[in-house]
């Protein structure tokens, strides 16, 4: 087990240097630089500034510099928030970010999975319709959509919450985001667990199970819920993707400091540094999240072994 | 074919997923002749209107006075078009792909696999914002790059009905009759893939629309003065608290053919599945 995830750590290396390498090359193929302002910079100045961040020295030389600071834990300085270094903007959004995104997950979870559960037992009723079409609402429309929508309902007309800003701390602040956050994935759990809840119910070792006079609760807990969970542990990651991206609308529409700015902003800016730190960032935690997956899979269901 | 068109009439909400659908593209397509307003010119004596039938503006104006209904209109055109081009481009891509990998087997399979299942573990939101980047802000490459990352699951659904398809006698009698495999997969797998293909492609525009939306609402998709409903929207948004209006108009719109186009690719995909058992 140990060892399996310490084969898993030393696999998913590679890869992130290969994210690493591409998104480095890629963004110095782009036009343009940090200092490209509306009116050009002296060009002693330019080249100033290019030496001061290193810019005037050959791409690889510049790459092979950049990786050895990296394996430090130094992102470098930001180019264009000056006297900040990439570490320290993060470092200031992640929390932020994380929070909103982590509360979200959770939410979706923990609603979807019973919601799922609930309209597969009730096959076919009015409950299993509302929640699926919840689902398709849910799944087909936008969060940045949904999001001002909210904002319009319940901070403009009814005064209940804020529209948008934060304050550390308040959880206020985040109930229209995270809202608008948590729909599309928790439609997609509550239908991938659904589809399978359906699916093990109709097998038989649980028609066993109530056969022999089990009450349904325990039926569904000890015996279908584990294979049940095993799509929706499978979505886990493309839920992280999901929630990560609508984190870069959702966070700008309310006016949150997390970090989902600095990527589109970064990469418009050609702040190299800054970009490169958010690919590190998210490209982690997606990798991370995969291993979970995987854990999460032996969990679910014993058969499956590491080797 | 005939059981599965009369088992998506026999369902209510796809019957109306798709006269909503078909009504939004003729609106789209010939609303403008009704309209007496266009979508450039500025009315400064109507800036910022509300909507009602008694005016000049059916959807009100925008800050800078321009009609709504005209605007909406022609973001949903251009939400349209993108979301058909791009999702031609990527169909393409995803069946040619998915055949070869299904059909040739083994380790081309094996390593073809692989890399798709790198690709989709990345989100595609950075390689679009690098190649918008990268390339500009050009309304071609948008279908391009939308087009280019909305392949994946495409291509793993034709791998899966290929492999299936491929064991089967009449691919067998095609090879004992000397025929080549890039003819075997155009002339014998491809056409009978279209089942799935159709299926899974009416469920990928929504997709590719709401991604190509998500661009534009950021900026990084389509550009002034052309507007899709994510440009739209994002303009909206910020003028939500004096006139919500602006949001709403174009919010409701992308939101109803969003929903209509998932509701059709449900029921196609329940009609569809009950034949293939």
């Amino acid at each position: 087990m140990n060892l399996y995830l310490l084969k898993r750590l030393a696999g998913a290396l590679p890869t992130l240097f290969i994210i690493i390498t591409a998104a480095f090359f890629l963004i110095r193929v782009a036009p343009g630089g940090p200092f490209d302002q509306e009116q050009a910079l002296p060009p002693e100045i330019m080249a100033n500034l290019e030496a001061a961040y290193g810019l005037d020295q050959p791409v690889w030389t510049q790459y092979a510099r950049y990786m050895k600071a990296l394996a430090h834990g130094d992102f470098g300085p930001s180019f264009k928030y000056k006297d900040f270094s990439v570490t320290e903007l993060i470092g200031q959004g992640f929390p932020v970010t994380l929070e909103l995104g982590v509360i979200a997950l959770l939410l979706a979870l923990g609603i979807g999975i019973p919601l799922g559960i609930l309209a597969a037992l009730r096959h076919n009723s009015a409950a299993d319709y509302a929640t699926m079409s919840l689902a398709v609402v849910g799944i087909a429309i936008p969060s940045f959509v949904v999001l001002p929508f909210l904002g319009l309902v319940f901070g403009i007309r009814l005064h209940w919450l804020p529209v948008a800003g934060w304050e550390p701390g308040s959880l206020r602040h985040l109930a229209l985001p995270v809202i608008a956050l948590t729909l599309p994935p928790l439609a997609y759990v509550a239908r991938l667990t659904r589809g399978s809840m359906l699916e093990v119910l109709r097998s038989h070792y649980i028609r066993t199970a109530l056969a022999k006079g089990l009450p349904l609760g325990t039926v569904i807990l000890r015996h279908a819920l584990r294979p049940a969970l095993m799509p929706v542990a499978s979505y886990l990651a493309p839920a992280v993707a999901s929630i990560m991206t609508g984190s870069l609308v959702v966070e700008s529409i309310a006016g949150l400091p997390g970090i989902g700015r600095y990527l589109v902003q970064g990469a418009l800016n050609r702040d190299y540094t800054l970009v490169m730190g958010m690919v590190i960032i998210y490209s982690t935690l997606l990798i991370v999240m995969g291993l979970v997956v995987d854990l999460l899979y032996a969990w679910l269901d014993p058969r499956i072994r590491f080797e | 074919m005939m059981s599965a068109a009369s088992r998506l009439r026999a369902n209510p909400a796809a019957v109306a997923a798709l006269a909503i659908i078909a009504a939004l593209i003729a609106l789209a397509l010939i609303g403008p002749w009704f309209n007496p307003n266009n979508i450039e010119s500025l009315d400064w004596a109507n800036v910022a209107v509300p909507p009602g039938l008694s005016g000049a503006h059916w959807f009100g104006t925008d800050r800078l006075g321009r009609d709504l209904f005209a605007r909406t209109l022609e973001g949903t055109r251009m939400s349209l078009m993108v979301g058909l081009v791009a999702s031609i481009i990527s169909l393409t891509v995803g069946i040619g792909y998915g055949a070869v990998a299904g059909y040739v087997g083994g380790r081309t399979d094996h390593l073809m696999m692989r890399f798709i299942e790198v690709l989709s573990g990345l989100p595609l939101i950075f390689f679009v914002i690098f190649l918008t980047v990268i390339f500009g802000r050009s309304q071609y490459f948008l279908f391009l790059a939308i087009g280019a990352v909305g392949w994946l699951t495409m291509a793993r659904i034709v791998r899966g009905q290929t492999l299936s398809i491929r064991r089967r006698e009449f691919i067998e009698a095609a090879v004992a009759s000397g025929a080549s495999s890039a003819r075997i997969i155009l002339r014998h797998v491809v056409p009978n893939l279209l089942g799935p293909v159709i299926v899974y492609a009416t469920l990928t525009v929504p997709q590719i629309m709401l991604f190509e939306s998500f661009l534009s609402f950021l900026g990084l998709g389509v550009q002034e003065p052309h507007a899709s409903l994510g440009t739209l929207i994002a303009e909206g948004a910020g003028e939500m608290e004096a006139a919500p209006w602006i949001l709403l108009v174009p919010g409701i719109a992308l939101a109803l053919l969003l929903l209509s186009l998932n509701i059709l690719g449900d029921g196609l995909r329940d009609a569809f599945d009950v034949q293939e058992r």
